[in-house]
């Protein structure tokens, strides 16, 4: 029904001169970007640049005044709503950590996990010994075993980071949107994120916003710069970080 | 085998719920004593329950069953309805035009076509919308319906363009202060100022009958546990861990791909139809229904009965409902002027000093007790 998609498109996500505007100020402005299949994409720019707007237009939660938005060529993603763009696959994290406080980490995980979104289903369902498996799989790969029975709202902020990034990986969506999944976190923990987001991308497309340097050049893949709502410089992190206007954006004020 | 596997899916319910299992197993007996003692007991023995504590204890039980509807909207998916009074209101009135048919010719104008009040308007005939509620089984089609397709409406247009938090709110309790003023004007046709009353028989038996009133209140214990069955199931169900993730995070909900609107409408249709079955058993036993159950102020107590009792753990809300409403009845007798002081005084206590409401003070004590020894 929503799924008229190539099998084999050339791009998974693919934007083109979108521009949005809150208030008469342009947070998008004529943005373009083209996100291959597979792809591990990382975006930076300073505070204020788009980064999360983007996510919003990508993911349904906000619709652009201007411009197209592509998922495998030819679905325009601009005609559906979030959840009909989650089922399509696109998975996201918010950049605050969004999770079910008042259910347990198992609980979430069970929400989260991949399968139909119907009422009638939902009021019958029982969960197979193969999914229970693959909740404690997941539970394992973002370190939360000790605390699969804590409500989620005992745990700290990067804790709940990596369950909702847990979450994602449950849902199995070809491509994640992830937003500042380091923001909260220790050292260790950022650079164990970056790993386990590498390891995520070898099966799925990644888009991950970040802020922290060292981060990024963990992660090792192209990297884009947003700066006021469009795309300042693109390339590895050695390039752009060596580009006079990057530096200026982010330097030179 | 289908019944093998019914059974298991009660047990388990029951043992996931140790409080609420203990309720539903005191209002069993307790319903069942009391209507023992009423018809058996002989009047004047200290043991004898007269009919009109049973029915008051029957209008209890049916505000229980209201207090639970709104928990399941409000405690469980973050839908705070100020106008759940509505959706009884409407159960109530379907009922009361069953019962005004029921009088027949037994009116005070003694016309075994009209009743009474129509009579009064000098109407010629019934309108439209009186015809079939000589039947019960219509009538109690009509409970259902009513506030079921009032309740569809209103979601399906607030859920779709995601009106939320106290917006939603609001709009609930203009919903219901509308159909305040709809229900006051003469001229549409449901009794007006004095709602409908005088009610004779239900289904052939006497309303003055004890049996009638025993029979009442045990259909209104029953309807309450197979209601708190009912939702106890679905809050135990994914479902029910749905509608806590959109009470908690809607967008997150949105972002795993639920339909939020969809499930928002089900449970708010659902929780609206228990509504409608407590007016329609509240008001046989009470004898009456008129506009003033639309009013605004008695929303507002269903909140309060929810709050107070605990909200979001479904026995709260019956227990609120028991708590307040016996207060309501002891204070509106010994000192009817203050009632309302005391009710809005009770609100600001339990917002400020048990966000978890009695069931929730009862937790802590035991806490602490469980700590100390
Ligand atoms: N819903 C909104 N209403 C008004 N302004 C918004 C809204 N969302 C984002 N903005 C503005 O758009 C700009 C870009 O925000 P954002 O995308 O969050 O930036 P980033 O994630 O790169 O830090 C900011 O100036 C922000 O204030
Ligand atoms: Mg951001």
């Amino acid at each position: 029904m929503i799924l008229e998609a190539k099998e084999n498109p050339q791009s998974l996500l693919y934007l083109n001169g979108v521009t949005k505007t809150f208030d008469g100020f342009k947070a998008i402005n004529n943005l373009s970007l083209d996100i291959a299949p597979g792809e591990l994409r990382a975006i930076i720019g300073p505070n204020g640049a788009g980064k999360s707007t983007m996510m919003d237009i990508i993911t349904g939660k906000t619709r652009p005044d201007e411009g197209e938005v592509k998922y495998k060529d030819v679905v325009d993603l601009t005609r559906f709503d979030e959840a009909d763009i989650a089922n399509m696959g696109i998975g996201r994290k918010f950049q605050k950590p969004t999770v079910v406080e008042s259910l347990s980490v198992r609980d979430n995980l069970d929400l989260s996990l991949a399968g139909n979104r119907g009422i009638w289903q939902s009021l019958f369902f029982k969960l197979t010994g193969q999914q229970q498996q693959r909740i404690d799989e997941v539970i394992g790969i973002v370190g939360l075993t000790e605390k699969s029975g804590d409500l989620a709202a005992n745990l700290s902020h990067g804790q709940k980071q990596w369950l909702e990034i847990g979450m994602l990986i449950i849902q199995d969506p070809e491509v994640l949107l992830v937003d500042e999944p380091a923001g909260g976190m220790t050292d260790t923990e950022t650079m164990e994120t970056a790993e386990l987001l590498k390891t995520i991308s070898k099966q799925h497309s990644v888009i991950v916003v970040e802020h922290d340097m060292d981060f990024v050049r963990a992660l090792d893949c192209h990297v884009t710069v947003l700066h006021e709502g469009s795309v300042l410089a693109e390339g590895n992190l050695e390039t752009v970080s060596t580009n006079p206007k990057v530096i200026e954006v982010y330097l030179g004020r | 085998m289908m019944l093998m596997n019914n059974k298991s899916v009660l047990m388990s319910l029951l043992m996931n719920d140790k409080i609420g299992s203990k309720l539903i197993g005191f209002i069993i007996l307790a319903s069942i004593i009391i209507a023992l003692l009423n018809l058996f007991a002989p009047e004047g023995s200290a043991l004898h329950v007269p009919t009109y504590i049973v029915s008051l204890l029957g209008k209890y039980l049916c505000f229980a069953l209201l207090a639970l509807a709104l928990d399941l909207v409000w405690g469980y998916c973050g839908i705070l309805s100020l106008g759940h009074g509505a959706f009884f209101a409407l159960g109530g009135y379907a009922m009361g035009m069953y019962l005004m048919r029921q009088i027949g010719d037994r009116g005070v104008y003694g016309n075994p076509d009209l009743p009474d009040f129509m009579v009064f308007l000098d109407w010629a005939e019934m309108p439209w919308y009186w015809q079939g509620f000589d039947s019960l089984s219509f009538a109690l089609l009509m409970v259902v319906l009513a506030p079921g397709l009032l309740s569809f409406l209103f979601g399906w247009l607030a859920f779709r363009s995601r009106v939320t938090g106290v917006y939603l709110s609001i709009i609930t309790q203009a919903m219901t202060y509308a159909l305040l003023q709809a229900f006051y004007m003469n001229e549409f046709g449901f009794g007006g100022n004095n709602g409908l009353t005088d009610f004779k028989d239900i289904a052939g038996f006497s309303l003055l009958a004890d049996g009638t009133a025993v029979g009442l209140f045990l259909i209104s214990a029953l309807s309450l546990v197979l209601a708190y069955i009912a939702c106890r199931f679905i809050t135990e169900s994914k479902f029910g861990k749905v509608l806590i993730a959109i009470r908690d995070a809607e967008s997150r909900t949105r972002f795993m791909g639920y339909r939020v609107e969809h499930y928002k409408l089900v449970v708010f249709v659902f929780s609206a139809v228990l509504a409608g079955i407590a007016g329609a058993l509240f008001v046989p036993q009470v004898g009456i229904i008129n506009p003033g159950e639309f009013s605004p102020i008695k929303s507002i107590e269903i909140v309060i009965w929810v709050a107070l009792g605990g909200r979001g753990t479904l026995y709260g809300a019956v227990i609120g409902a028991f708590i307040v409403s016996y207060g309501k009845t002891f204070f509106t007798g010994a000192f009817p002027e203050i009632w309302l002081f005391m009710l809005g005084g009770l609100f600001v206590l339990t917002t400020m000093y048990l966000p978890n409401g009695v069931v929730g003070l009862f937790g802590r004590i035991k806490a602490n007790k469980g700590e100390a020894s």
